[in-house]
């Protein structure tokens, strides 16, 4: 019935994709002035050090109950109890590199195996120089009970982990991003 | 069960998105477009079962779109320079079945090969009347149309005389965070093609081949404008049992 069909493959963004990604309102995930609701700000910087002023940063995650407005989640689709919740965000880097977006921590989530995901933000970064997206995931610093529990964790080296960690700041987290080298940010293939 | 009445003892099944072959796309070094070499990440991307927060996505469009977003020459006061063309085509996953009501997003350099960027200034004029970017959401049955202008080639530092084959750069959602998907769309027959390292850093020549539009002559209106035929395909799923009961070929 159905034909298999060739991925269209991934190009780059290009050194010009502010004039066409950005949104006004790409930041918020959520209303600003919506309670509980943090900003998840980082840094992100290439193989030499340098921030990386041409990225964007995407972000997809669950509302605070661990639920998705989408027909996939066979749980059934739910709009978010957060009134304006979006659950996506886009952000540009700035010209030091720093990307930043506002957000309510979303809650844990079941797997088909039994176990629970500690809340967690999925990110994917598209810059010049990347000829596809990466794909990195945010976890809680005051989660750990169930970060040590973490299917998804568990299975990056230990030595590693850590770069999947925000860190407190004063209006949220901190979730820096290095490209290559040293603390190179653990990146997925999903 | 819950408040809102899902069974937590019930297992939690989930569509599951084909992985791409190996060389479907380029491997993130590739060391003749520089800027790789120190962007890509040495170590091995690490594998990432694809679960809740990977096959749902943000199903965005209604309500971010414009009069003018799907059509780039009608967004200023007056026309913009250049051959009009219409750029349309289908989005479709892997199994051949449309991807209905998904945002499908467009920037290009104008006539004359610039970008509307302050960190484009290369000796090309700016159009007063184009700004380049455009979005729209795909029908019921997967159809996309943008109409524009045909964007020039323009030069870059990557290599001696390094010029980019004229393209659009395209950004698509899908229905699942696994879907998403930023490329480009290049034009047949472009002379420019055997020096880009971009292009040519898809290594396998059919999958480069789907990066190349069709010109459409059937589609190309008389007396107004050129058109190319571009279909984009996302990641397919895997066939649930419950799909392949109704799949009797
Ligand atoms: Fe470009």
């Amino acid at each position: 019935m159905s034909e298999r069909l060739g991925v269209t493959p991934a190009q780059t963004v290009g050194p010009y994709l502010h004039i066409g990604l950005p949104w006004p309102d790409g930041p918020y995930a959520v209303p600003e002035g919506t309670p509980g609701a943090c900003w998840i700000r980082g840094q992100i910087v290439d193989g030499t050090g340098a921030p990386v002023v041409d990225a964007l940063v995407e972000s997809w995650q669950a509302d605070p109950d661990g639920r998705f407005d989408h027909p996939d989640d066979p749980r059934g689709a739910r709009p978010s109890t957060v009134p304006g919740f979006r659950g996506f965000a886009r952000t540009e880097t700035d010209g030091q590199g720093w990307y930043g977006l506002l957000t309510v921590k979303p809650g844990p989530l079941p797997t088909p195996e039994g176990e629970t995901e500690a809340p967690h933000l999925t990110l994917s970064v598209f810059a010049r120089g990347l000829l596809h997206r990466l794909v990195t995931r945010v976890y809680f610093p005051d989660e750990a009970t169930a970060n040590a529990a973490d299917p998804v964790l568990r299975g990056v080296d230990p030595d590693r982990r850590d770069t999947l960690l925000a860190s407190p700041a004063p209006d949220g987290y901190r979730f820096d991003i290095r490209l290559q080298g040293e603390h190179e940010t653990v990146f997925f293939a999903v | 069960m819950t408040r809102d009445g899902y069974d937590t003892t019930h297992p939690l099944t989930l569509p599951s998105y084909r992985r791409d072959d190996v060389d479907a796309h380029p491997p993130l070094l590739s060391p003749g477009y520089k800027s790789t070499v120190i962007r890509a990440p040495h170590q091995p991307l690490v594998y990432l079962p694809q679960r809740l927060t990977e096959v749902t996505g943000p199903l965005l469009g209604e309500g971010r779109l414009g009069e003018f977003d799907h059509d780039l020459t009608r967004q200023h006061d007056g026309e913009p320079q250049g051959q009009r063309i219409i750029v349309h085509g289908r989005v479709l996953d892997g199994d051949g079945r449309a991807v209905p009501h998904t945002l499908v997003e467009i920037w290009q350099a104008n006539a004359a090969g610039r970008y509307r960027h302050i960190l484009d200034n290369w000796p090309a004029p700016l159009d007063p009347h184009f700004t380049g970017v455009g979005r729209t959401l795909t029908d019921e049955r997967g159809r996309y149309e943008f109409i524009t202008v045909q964007p020039g080639a323009y030069p870059w530092r990557n290599h001696d005389n390094a010029w980019r084959p004229a393209h659009i750069h395209f950004s698509l959602f899908g229905r699942a965070f696994t879907q998403r998907l930023v490329t480009q769309m290049y034009f047949p027959g472009d002379p420019l093609f055997f020096q880009d390292p971009v292009l040519n850093s898809v290594r396998d020549e059919q999958a480069r081949q789907r990066l190349i539009a069709r010109y459409d002559h059937a589609t190309t209106r008389p007396e107004w404008a050129l058109a190319y035929e571009f279909d984009i395909v996302l990641r397919g799923r895997d066939e649930t049992p419950f799909e392949d009961e109704d799949d009797d070929e």
